[in-house]
């Protein structure tokens, strides 16, 4: 077990933020608010010509055959650049719960970045607990039923949805949940794109009336792995995402002059910062640790995702906040970057569970119940 | 492992394997002192005072055969001061003969060690010490009142930071001694703290004479001295990776386990954010000690302290709150001098009143931040404005 980045996740991790650098500055990425934007060159660029959408995806399926671990690298990089691609839908959510659904059909065209797809859940979607299925997976199974006219059924606030070709939708079967995917034009689906507070991960809400999908497999299970693997991963892109506003408040009150002085010469400002640096430190061994646990399908994996959520997913705020502050007025401004990682954090910790889901989640696994 | 390592390793091993062949283990300070002589103390110290000359990655190596074959191991809760800052600081500034004098003694246990650095009027502000040396002869003549000295009734040796020269600002005149705590004219009066322990002294000092053997690096030189001695200190009171749940997080976790008459519905989503900082805090130390083993040493080392200070303070407040009239009640509030500070062993009343002190000493967190700030962040520094005036004419 390490929780230190290897070579090969070093080299991963510096093309992901060429690529960025080059096709996605804070400018562009704002653009994703006023509506006009079209962000799937960014994708096919990431997803195809740098190969990411299919490193969770075993090389008999077309895919690279890395591991949560790799992913978890592209995953900072997203979130240091706030960038708007659905990596984490499709090549996370959706590859994992097609992956554990025994998918074959639509894996190989998923993992070259040929074809883009999401999970039909709402991405507030946790993680199981331990208590009645009501609270699981099988919560979405009342959400869509499938029946001989074909699917029916109402789910909200999916991200990736109008970005995606395929649906993949939990569906409550004759033998509980099952998998079933979902063609984006087939008849009787309606995506249709809410307005969110964060703009760079697109949420829709999806209506089937009558849709016809096809099988791939049980449900529960898949469900289940998908949202831990995410939880897991998602820190990571809090991780990334707290560097990038931690690194740039730093070069600010460097900078920054009142009173005579650089504003990073008061204490007031200097301690605000270190105990940040510390959290961020931290929240970098939890993510690590999160992600290497899913890379080997280790048992802790679901302590290891339920701390990093707790911790990482409050961390970012923290992050995203202070930079907003120790900014003043310009922190403030549509033209300063500040707010796009501002509105990523605050929906990220909403993201495939709140902290306070996660610590009751925790609270089971380690046998220390709520009550 | 590279073959050089390999024939390390080995090495190593077979040292360790004399050692046991050769000597008892049951003989606790005759088998360390065979272990200091077979230079297995600290192997990154020089050869002959305990060590062999080796990077100090090697010393884990040593700590795990010893310890499976039962060996003693010189107890850092008893002589905390020696073995986590005299030592390194001797080994690091220490002549040769002050290495043959002070290093064995120190590793065996048979010569306890103190700190006397703090006073009434030099706490975060060290270099503001006004404890006087003034040479005469081979000797120094030293007067003035320490503060905070820990184990000081128990303490053969002390280090000692004491200003030697009046004139010049006030890191420059400074002089790091070892102070011999047995001499004429060294008064120890015990320091009660909120606790109703006194795990601290104050120590006044009155025409002690200390020989110029006793003087550690240059004349001088003392500020840098203690830095060295103080960032050990901070090392040392950061501490190793431990296992999932343990220390006072363990306690809290049994008392909710055991009693589940006490449980609140908010109180669990506390004790669930106590919990899992503790083990993001674990996981940290767990990368840090990997990122140290090869060889990209990560600066985090020197927030852990911190991390640790805040986190101590609120598990035990949290403990105290969830404990209900247990938590009302208190284990004892006898003066008395206790060996070492045990932070488990006793109740939770002490725990929370006895936490407070861990972002006092060794550095306040305040004084942590600014440093984090400084030296890792890379922010301006603090305005100082008594750095170039002569120590003398300060306003005290």
């Amino acid at each position: 077990m390490t929780l230190l980045y290897s070579e090969t996740e070093e080299f991963l991790r510096d093309s992901v933020r060429r690529l960025f650098a080059d096709r996605c500055p804070p400018g562009a990425v704002a653009a994703a608010y006023d509506g006009a934007a079209d962000f799937s060159g960014l994708w096919k660029s990431l997803a195809g010509d740098l190969g990411v959408a299919g490193l969770i995806v075993p090389e008999s399926l077309g895919g690279a055959g890395a591991s949560a671990r790799e992913a978890a690298v592209v995953l900072e990089e997203i979130g240091r650049a706030v960038a708007p691609v659905p990596f984490l839908s499709s090549a996370v959510l959706a590859t994992t719960a097609l992956l554990e659904a025994g998918d074959t059909a639509l894996l190989p065209a998923l993992a070259s970045g040929e074809r883009t797809a999401a999970l039909a859940v709402p991405l507030t979607s946790g993680p199981p607990t331990s208590g009645p299925p009501t609270s699981g997976p099988a919560r979405h199974a009342a959400a869509v039923r499938h029946g001989d006219g074909g699917l029916t059924g109402r789910v909200t606030s999916v991200a990736g949805a109008a970005e995606a070709d395929v649906l993949v939708v939990p569906v409550a079967g004759d033998d509980g949940l099952e998998l079933r995917t979902v063609a984006r034009d087939a008849p009787g689906l309606t995506v249709t794109p809410v307005l969110a507070l964060d703009m760079t991960r697109p949420l829709a809400d999806v209506e089937f009336a009558g849709t016809p999908s096809a099988r791939v497999g049980p449900g529960e299970d898949a469900v289940a792995r998908a949202l831990l693997a995410g939880a897991a991963l998602l820190a990571s892109e809090q991780v990334g995402l707290a560097r990038w506003c931690l690194e740039t408040t730093l070069a600010y009150v460097k900078e920054r002059r009142q009173f005579g002085r650089q504003i990073g010469s008061y204490q007031a400002i200097k301690h605000r910062l270190a105990d940040l640096w510390l959290e961020v430190g931290q929240a970098t061994a939890a993510a690590r640790y999160a992600a290497d646990t899913i890379a080997r399908g280790d048992e802790d994996a679901e302590i290891a995702a339920a701390v990093a959520q707790a911790y990482c997913s409050d961390v970012a705020v923290h992050a995203a906040e202070e930079c907003v502050q120790l900014h003043g007025g310009i922190g403030m401004t549509w033209e300063h970057p500040a707010h796009l990682y501002l509105k990523r954090a605050k929906a990220d910790q909403l993201a495939l569970g709140t902290p306070y889901h996660h610590r009751a989640r925790l609270g089971d696994l380690v046998d220390l119940p709520a009550s | 492992m590279s073959s050089d390592e390999q024939d390390i390793a080995a090495g190593l091993s077979a040292r360790v394997r004399a050692l046991l062949a050769e000597h008892d283990v049951a003989d606790e300070r005759a088998f360390l002192g065979a272990r200091f002589d077979a230079g297995l103390a600290w192997v990154h110290f020089p050869e002959g005072h305990g060590g062999l000359g080796l990077p100090q990655v090697w010393q884990r190596q040593v700590e795990a055969e010893l310890a499976e074959a039962g060996a003693p191991y010189p107890d850092p809760g008893r002589n905390p001061i020696g073995l986590g800052m005299a030592a390194p600081t001797i080994a690091a500034f220490g002549t040769e003969e002050q290495k043959r004098r002070f290093l064995r003694p120190l590793w065996t246990g048979e010569e306890l060690w103190c700190q006397l650095f703090s006073e009434p009027g030099a706490g975060s502000d060290l270099a503001a010490v006004a404890t006087r040396a003034v040479r005469d002869g081979d000797s120094w003549i030293v007067n003035g009142q320490k503060v905070w000295t820990s184990g000081a009734e128990k303490a053969r040796l002390a280090i000692l930071v004491a200003r030697t020269d009046p004139d010049v600002p006030k890191h420059a005149g400074l002089t790091y001694f070892v102070c011999d705590m047995t001499a004429p004219g060294v008064e120890v009066r015990p320091l009660r703290q909120i606790t109703g322990e006194a795990e601290f002294n104050e120590v006044f000092l009155t025409d002690v004479r200390l020989p110029d053997f006793y003087r550690l690096g240059e004349e001088g030189q003392g500020w840098r001295v203690a830095t060295a001695t103080l960032n050990n200190e901070r090392v040392a009171i950061g501490g190793a990776p431990s296992a999932r749940e343990t220390g006072m997080i363990a306690k809290v976790a049994r008392a909710w386990r055991d009693h589940p008459e006490l449980r609140e519905p908010a109180m669990h989503d506390e004790l669930m954010r106590l919990w899992v900082e503790v083990e993001a805090n674990r996981l940290t130390r767990v990368r840090l000690r990997q990122q140290l083993a090869a060889g990209q040493p990560g600066p985090e080392g020197s927030a852990m302290k911190l991390a640790f200070a805040r986190l101590a303070q609120r598990i035990s407040g949290f403990e105290i709150e969830l404990r209900g009239e247990d938590g009302l009640r208190y284990d004892d509030w006898t003066m008395r001098q206790p060996d070492y500070v045990d932070m488990t062993g006793r109740g939770p009343g002490y725990r929370y009143l006895r936490a407070k002190g861990n972002s006092i000493e060794g550095g306040t967190s305040e004084i942590l931040r600014n440093v984090i700030a400084e030296r890792v962040l890379g922010l301006p520094p603090e305005h100082r404005v008594d750095k170039s005036i002569p120590w003398k004419d300060l306003p005290r």
